[in-house]
């Protein structure tokens, strides 16, 4: 993924623990807290709070990023041009497209590939390394050596060519506007595939070996383990990934702005893709803001759904 | 929380705060001993020939007085502009910064940079592309002019049986294409013509754009600046979007070349290369048999762009003497000449070219002064113009992968009008 999320879902119980030690009246633990959580809320604040604040007033303005004069209130005409504009129902249409296949594509690869490293063999520290290669090298690389890769005479289609024996035809992946956004979905679920992995496999190791001992008297096979110990195991484990991995799949931008350009054809132009152009190229702030708005709404709503759906029953 | 703490947390946030505002303003403006700091901000980071012209300039600068001191900040070209319009943004704009020339007529509405204010006479015998003239008052001059060519092999023309273009016959449309088919026949090429469709951003502008015009067509009504309509939409630019996609479906050229047009060509992909002189030096290094042609006359003429990279100096300067004063030291004939030979560039003053010989009569590279006389058009002159590039870069890539020409061209005109009229048209 473009941005990887570094919160860990283990926040939740800290908090726990602080708010059950509060009672005993331990004046000076709240007041270092105090003291440490003062960096970290001046730093949200900053970088988070007053620019949503902000992108939130601009978004109703004709703002402008170079202009001689003051931006003016123009109500809803922003979103309402927005609502005709046939790029953005595009970005749309392709931020969904992507979330959709790659949310599932990879965190079911990541589990897959994090039961496979945590089996206790030789090596299995090896292959951890080895997936996690590439979230370790930035996208911004990943995206500019992929490009050549994926020229017409690049290393994928001679590979392809390679093992069908001639028989594959060269594609131009990124200027075919069928091809560009599967191909740049496969590399952004190679590139954060790593990250999933580890995350799944701090998962697998919190369930309990007894689990597994007890199920295999009981005559379960591996994939009875599977579904009725591991799968049950990672609730939690899930709940985080869908969330922060949905979140990141929405905010596509690098890959996009290295790669395409949102073309051919605005096959591959995105939400935050389009919010950029549109502030930093064209120059309007007012709409750029408005896009960011919108966009905002779309992650929040999803998230809610998301943890509705994922809910702990009972 | 408590009272107390919130309290704690609230001094905390106030000493970050101040501590955040000192370190920004600590950061402006030098000691009261020692040199002024003057900042200067460039394009050319990646490009080390320019960049080692105007270290040189700055160092000399530097060395002969003691009062200020030049410091160099480089970008690359992609991330130059976003650079200067977020610094000019928090108000952290540097002294002297160079601007591309068809964002002067915007930098100036917009109130970046301030006119240069050196006489008059400096500017004698220099170009007028060269110059970021708005209303009469010199706001940026440049070194150097650019001109937009094609390369080719004498060996590569002889064997496709295709004639030499001249500046005073050059190739026809029918011409251009019969020349490609040709080369294309030889079958020594992955493509007969690169044309660095790989380029993004104002390259596209640059380099296209005037194959529009040449077409008839243009970016915008030039009578009052205030519509695309027809221009960008008539007939003509019609015709020109579908000779355009036409070159990628005949596969003639690459829907999106490589990263380096010029090195593609040098490495024998490519049988005609359509850039600018700033790839001279390149091809002919390589090739002894290198050829310059001038761009094909679609109709109206060939055409090519004008106007390059200008020093300006920036609106918000807090010594804007010391920066006037590098800008007049800088303005020497013998830095115009150290850059046109660094970069294989068209020098800006007619003194600069008379010292170089290859720009002299019967020169080798006297063909770009010439192509930049007679063929030159300016981008649009209009606060606009970045708006209407970033439009037509869009329509372009869109044309070149094969969308409706007719309906891009249209959705391209819509835009531009509509930010026209956004900006009460841009007036002052």
């Amino acid at each position: 993924m473009a941005t990887t999320q570094q919160r860990m879902p283990a926040s939740s119980s800290v908090d726990r623990a602080t708010s059950a030690r509060r009672p005993l009246g331990r004046r000076g633990d709240a007041r270092a807290a105090a003291l440490m959580i003062t960096p970290a809320l001046a730093l949200f604040i900053l970088f988070l709070l007053v620019p949503i604040v902000l992108a939130f007033a601009l978004a109703f303005t004709n703002a402008r990023l170079i202009s001689p004069n003051p931006p003016e209130f123009i109500g809803f005409d922003n979103f309402s041009l927005l609502l005709t504009d046939p790029v953005f129902w595009a970005s749309v249409r392709n931020t969904f497209y992507f979330a959709v296949v790659v949310v599932p594509v990879q965190a079911g690869l990541a589990l897959f590939l994090a039961v496979l490293v945590n089996t206790k063999v030789k090596g299995a520290q090896f292959f951890r390394t080895v997936y996690f290669l590439p979230v370790v090298t930035s996208m911004v690389v990943v995206s500019l050596l992929w490009r050549f890769m994926y020229e017409p005479d690049g290393l994928i289609n001679r590979l392809l060519q390679a093992i069908t024996f001639d028989r594959f035809t060269p594609i131009d992946w990124l200027n075919e506007p069928a091809w560009a956004m599967p191909a740049i979905m496969f590399i952004s679920v190679w590139q954060g595939v790593g990250f999933t992995m580890i995350i799944w496999l701090a998962g697998l190791q919190t369930i309990p070996v007894e689990l597994y001992e007890a199920s295999e008297l009981d005559g379960a096979g591996r994939w009875q383990q599977f579904r009725f110990v591991t799968w049950p195991g990672l609730t939690q484990t899930r709940t985080f990934i869908l969330v922060t991995i949905t979140i990141a799949a929405f905010s596509l931008f690098t890959q996009i702005n290295l790669m395409t350009q949102g073309g051919p054809l605005d096959s591959t132009t995105t939400v935050v893709f389009q919010a950029v152009r549109s502030g930093y190229q064209q120059l309007q702030t007012g709409y750029a803001s408005a896009i960011s708005l919108v966009f905002f709404v779309m992650v929040l709503t999803v998230s809610l759904i998301q943890r509705y759906l994922t809910r702990e029953k009972g | 929380m408590s009272r107390r703490n919130r309290r704690i947390v609230a001094a905390g946030l106030a000493v970050l705060a101040i501590l955040a505002t000192a370190a920004c303003s600590a950061e402006s403006g030098g000691g009261a001993d020692g040199p002024q700091t003057i900042d200067l901000w460039t394009h050319a980071g990646g490009n080390d020939a320019e960049l080692e012209v105007i270290n040189t300039i700055v160092d000399d600068f530097n060395a002969q007085q003691d009062r200020y001191t030049v410091k160099i900040q480089d970008f690359p070209q992609d991330a130059y502009n976003d650079a200067v319009v977020a610094a000019a943004s928090s108000g952290n704009l540097p002294c002297i910064v160079d601007v591309d020339s068809p964002n002067v007529a915007n930098w100036v509405w917009a109130g970046y940079i301030q006119p240069l204010g050196l006489p008059e006479e400096t500017f004698e015998g220099q170009l007028a592309g060269t110059l970021g003239r708005v209303d009469g008052e010199v706001y940026a001059y440049g070194y150097f002019d650019v001109a937009l060519a094609m390369f080719s092999r004498q060996s590569t023309l002889d064997d496709a049986g295709v004639r030499v273009p001249t500046v005073d016959d050059p190739w026809t449309k029918d011409e251009f294409r019969d020349a490609l088919a040709a080369i294309d026949k030889l079958d020594r090429f992955d493509y007969a013509l690169d044309m660095s469709t790989g380029g993004t951003g104002e390259w596209i502008s640059y380099g296209y754009s005037p194959q529009l015009q040449s077409f008839g067509g243009d970016l915008i009504d030039r009578s009052d600046f205030q519509s695309a309509k027809g221009a960008l939409n008539g007939p003509e630019a019609l015709e020109w979007a579908r000779w355009f996609r036409g070159l990628v479906e005949d596969g003639y050229m690459a829907q999106t070349s490589g990263e380096d047009a010029t090195a593609d060509f040098v490495n024998g992909t490519s049988g005609l290369l359509y850039t600018g002189n700033w790839a001279d030096g390149t091809v002919k290094e390589a090739f002894d048999d290198a050829v310059v042609l001038p761009p094909p006359d679609f109709g109206t003429g060939p055409k090519i762009g004008a106007g390059s990279w200008q020093w300006a100096l920036a609106k918000g300067c807090d010594d804007v003497d010391g920066a006037r004063e590098y800008l007049k030291f800088a303005h020497d004939t013998k830095y115009f000449v150290q850059y046109a030979k660094a970069v294989g560039l068209i020098p800006a003053t007619l003194d600069a070219a008379a010292e170089i010989p290859a720009y002299a009569e019967g020169g080798e590279n006297r063909i770009y002064l010439e192509m930049a006389d007679r063929f030159a058009v300016v981008r649009p002159e209009t606060p606009a113009y970045p708006y209407i590039s970033s439009a037509f870069e869009k329509a372009t890539s869109d044309i070149l992968a094969g969308g409706d020409p007719q309906s891009i061209l249209d959705r391209a005109v819509a835009d531009i009008d509509r930010d026209i009229r956004q900006n009460g048209g841009y007036h002052s």
